[in-house]
C-alpha cells in the first residue's frame, strides 16, 4: 500500500514532488543526476502514483528547464511501466519556452501511444 | 596510432571563437565534481548566445539549451568513463563556425575498456538511431541500463540532429591507456 500523500525529493537545483489531490508530479529546476542509482528516489516517487489505478495522471514539467540523458532515459523507461498497466492514463505537460522539451518529449509518445502531450 | 569511428575531422579549419575547459584528475571526488558539469555546460552555452545578438530570445534559448545540453552529456560522459588511477587530464572544447558547433571532449579510458566502447560506438553508426535507442529503452526498462548503452548519444543524434564522431589514439608513455576524443557538430 502506498502511504505516500505528498511525496517529494528535492536536490540543490531540482525539486519533484507528487501532490496525491491533484494526481500531479510536478518537476523544477535541473536535473542531472549521475545515472540511475541516483534516479531511483525519483522513479519510486513515479511508480507510487501509478500503484493503484485507474488513476489520471499528470506530469507537470512546465518549470524543469533542463533534463540531462540519465532522466530522460527515466522518464521513458517510466512511460512502459505505465503502458504495461492497465487504468493509468498520463498526460504530459510542457513548455513552449524550454526547447528540449519541444525536441525529447515526443519520444515518451512512441513508448507510450495513449500519452497526451501537451506543450503550451 | 589511431582510430577513427563516425564523423571525426582531424584538422579542424581554425575558428573565430573557441572555449577550452581542462579539468585536471585531482583529489576531488567525482560528485563534488559532477556538479562542475552543469556549471561549466550552462557557462559555454551562456557564453556562446553573446555571438549572435540579432537572434531573438527563442533562438538564443534554443542555442543555449542545445550547447547546455550537449556540453553537459560530453563531461559527464567524461568524468564516467575516465579511469580516476590514469592521471591524464579531461577537456573539452567548444568551437564556432558560420553554419555550426563543434565540441571535442577528451578523456583517458583504460585500453581494457576499449573493445565494449568501440561495439557501441559501431552500433550506434550501423543502426537506425531511433530505432535502436527504441530498443535499448525496451530491453533496459526492467534492469538498469549498463555502462555504454549510447543511449546519451543516441538523443544527441535523434533529439538535436548532431554528427558524433570518434578517436582512440595510444598513449606513447602507457600501453594500458587509450585517449578517446569525442567529436560532436551541430548546425546553427
Amino acid at each position: 500500500m502506498s502511504n505516500l500523500a505528498v511525496a517529494e525529493v528535492k536536490g540543490e537545483d531540482y525539486r519533484v514532488w507528487y501532490d496525491s489531490a491533484t494526481n500531479t508530479i510536478n518537476c523544477e529546476g535541473s536535473l542531472r543526476l549521475g545515472g540511475a542509482e541516483e534516479y531511483a528516489p525519483i522513479v519510486q516517487i513515479l511508480e507510487s502514483a501509478i500503484a493503484h489505478p485507474p488513476i489520471d495522471l499528470v506530469m507537470d514539467l512546465t518549470q524543469l528547464e533542463f533534463l540531462n540523458s540519465s532522466g530522460i532515459n527515466m522518464l521513458s523507461k517510466f512511460m512502459i511501466k505505465a503502458r504495461q498497466k492497465e487504468g493509468v492514463k498520463i498526460t504530459v505537460k510542457g513548455s513552449q519556452t524550454i526547447p528540449w522539451q519541444g525536441k525529447s518529449l515526443k519520444n515518451l509518445q512512441r513508448l507510450m501511444p495513449t500519452l497526451v502531450l501537451e506543450i503550451t | 596510432m589511431s582510430v577513427i569511428f563516425g564523423n571525426f575531422i582531424e584538422e579542424l579549419p581554425p575558428s573565430t571563437e573557441f572555449l577550452l575547459l581542462g579539468f585536471s584528475p585531482s583529489s576531488l571526488p567525482i560528485k563534488q565534481r559532477w556538479r562542475n558539469n552543469g556549471l561549466s555546460a550552462d557557462f559555454l552555452a551562456d557564453y556562446m548566445t553573446t555571438f549572435f545578438p540579432s537572434e531573438s530570445a527563442s533562438k538564443h534559448a534554443d542555442i543555449k539549451n542545445t550547447v547546455s545540453y550537449i556540453a553537459n552529456e560530453l563531461l559527464e560522459n567524461a568524468m564516467k568513463y575516465s579511469d580516476e588511477s590514469l592521471k591524464k587530464p579531461i577537456s573539452l572544447g567548444l568551437h564556432l563556425f558560420d553554419d555550426k558547433f563543434i565540441f571535442i571532449a577528451s578523456n583517458p579510458i583504460a585500453q581494457r575498456a576499449v573493445p565494449a566502447f568501440q561495439a557501441c560506438i559501431k552500433e550506434i553508426l550501423e543502426s537506425d538511431p531511433y530505432e535502436l535507442y527504441l530498443q535499448r529503452i525496451e530491453a533496459n526498462s526492467e534492469s538498469d541500463t549498463p555502462a555504454h548503452s549510447g543511449l546519451g548519444y543516441l538523443t544527441m543524434i535523434n533529439d538535436y540532429h548532431a554528427l558524433l564522431g570518434w578517436k582512440f589514439e595510444e598513449m606513447e608513455d602507457d600501453p594500458a591507456i587509450a585517449q578517446v576524443s569525442t567529436m560532436v557538430q551541430v548546425s546553427l
